[in-house]
């Protein structure tokens, strides 16, 4: 069963809209909203693009809306890739 | 009424990074016009153009907004953080909605979009990223600007080819005059890729010499068309209230107009629009010292702007120069680099000369310095700028106080 790690969610952040200055994607931004990590919605729209690429994970624009954390996203695209499985 | 000052330059261009540089290339007639590097042009008619030497958006912009914006926009992000270093003002200081961001753009960011529709057809849609939405947009670098800057007062894009270079100055000086304190203004423009290259040729305009000494000769017997460039300079306007011993020079009289079609039979407006701009600046054309022209670069057009410098002038009644033969013409960038140019001119007491013209056509009644730059004492500056279709604008620079 495949699944997606925070890890897996660092990676297309950095690619998708890069680091912004003084922001450490390593430490532990599980629960820190996009907008404080200088992801705004244009940069999440940017990231969901990335996902349907790398994962074939569609994520609807609402959604991307509603995903305000790495939390909600990872957990978000993980149960799309179970639900792909099933 | 000196009412609104040029207090900081930020210059990008083929002629040099940095204003000095710019400056000094533009003394020295050393020219910035090669074969095209960024993209293999062997293919197209035009094959010269005006890049910014050694330009590494690394070295000037925050790394996040790389991958967001387009090379235009980049070289802009880097004038303008170099135009307020040089103006002496702290944004830190002033209200954020007392400061304003408008610039030129004519071309948008091609190269970004042409990457992204060749994802779009090579690989599909999921492959155009989300960042096209705003990277090429015209307004793109002036949002940019104002988010990098928190200026969140009154922003804007005027896109009148090379005209807009000077609408822009005018708008800013508007907004000095109503609530703004400190207006980031001026433009850049880069259109280096194929899409980019293609849109401009259908003008019509351009020069398809292979020579980069002769390819852009405006008033001369040889005029053949202009050569693209990319770069410009962004200028940091203000209140004279406040900028003393600051100024490079002072925003005097600005007009623009529009050519009508030529099935009307209605002549030019280039000498009109000049005369007004003239009036707003409360000058008799005596009053002007030097004029920086357009400088089309076609036979016809030189033999309008002429036409005009000579019936608002009279024959040879003026100096006039075009050190854009040394950068090309760069579009939404062109004339704020004209300003530029014209503020240091005013400032050192020299008139560049017009590099790279040899004889001039037959009927052109204007003094065009030429060989040699020539000195003489200068208190103002008329800067001429016309855009494809009909744009024309006129904006007179007084001397400025800086110290």
């Amino acid at each position: 069963m495949s699944t997606f790690s925070l890890d897996d969610l660092r990676e297309i952040m950095r690619q998708s809209a890069g680091v912004e200055a003084g922001v450490d994607l390593d430490a532990d931004i599980t629960d820190i909203e996009f907008i404080e990590l200088g992801y705004d919605s244009l940069a999440l729209l940017e990231l969901a693009i990335q996902v349907k690429r790398k994962y074939g994970v569609s994520i609807p624009d609402d959604d991307v809306v509603d995903m305000t954390t790495p939390r909600i996203a990872v957990e978000y695209i993980n149960r799309q890739l179970v639900g792909a499985e099933v | 009424m000196a009412d609104t000052v040029i207090t900081g330059l930020g210059v990008f261009a083929p002629t040099g990074i940095g204003a000095e540089e710019h400056w000094t290339a533009v003394l020295d007639g050393k020219s910035g016009i090669g074969h095209i590097t960024r993209f293999d042009a062997s293919g197209y008619p035009v094959v010269l153009a005006g890049e910014v030497p050694g330009f590494d958006a690394r070295e000037h912009v925050p790394g996040r907004l790389i991958p967001q914006t387009d090379t235009w926009t980049h070289l802009a992000l880097a004038a303008a953080e170099a135009a307020l270093a040089d103006s002496g003002a702290d944004p830190k200081s002033l209200p954020e909605y007392e400061m304003a961001v408008v610039t030129s753009s004519s071309s948008g960011g091609t190269a970004f979009g042409q990457g992204e529709m060749e994802r779009l057809y090579q690989k599909g849609p999921s492959w155009v990223g989300a960042y096209q939405s705003i990277a090429w947009f015209y307004a793109a670098t002036t949002g940019q600007i104002s988010i990098q800057h928190g200026m969140r007062g009154p922003c804007g894009v005027i896109c009148a080819e090379q005209a807009g270079g000077l609408d822009v100055v005018a708008q800013a000086r508007r907004l000095l005059r109503t609530q703004s304190r400190l207006v980031v203004t001026g433009g850049t423009d880069s259109a280096m890729c194929p899409y980019g290259l293609v849109a401009q040729m259908a003008n019509g305009l351009m020069s398809t010499s292979d020579d980069p000494a002769r390819a852009y000769v405006p008033f001369d017997a040889d005029a053949r068309g202009y050569v693209p460039g990319e770069g410009g300079a962004i200028l940091i306007a203000e209140r004279a209230e406040g900028a003393e011993g600051r100024g490079y020079g002072a925003i005097l009289g600005h007009a623009s107009g529009f050519d009508q079609s030529e099935r009307t039979g209605r002549p030019p407006v280039l000498a009109a629009t000049i005369r007004r701009a003239l009036d707003d600046a409360g000058l008799n054309p005596s009053g002007v010292d030097v004029v920086f022209a357009d400088a089309a670069g076609t036979p016809e057009l030189d033999r309008i702007e002429a036409e005009a410098l000579a019936a608002v002038f009279g024959p040879r009644g003026v100096p006039v120069t075009a050190p854009k033969t040394l950068t090309g013409r760069l579009y939404g960038g062109g004339a704020p680099l004209d300003v530029a140019t014209a503020l240091l001119a005013l400032r050192d007491g020299v008139i560049p000369h017009t590099a790279g013209t040899e004889r001039l056509a037959r009927g052109m009644e204007i003094d065009l310095v030429l060989g040699q730059p020539r000195q003489q004492p200068l208190s103002t500056a008329l800067v001429v700028a016309r855009g494809y279709g009909g744009f024309t604008a006129a904006l007179v620079l007084g001397r400025g106080d800086r110290a």
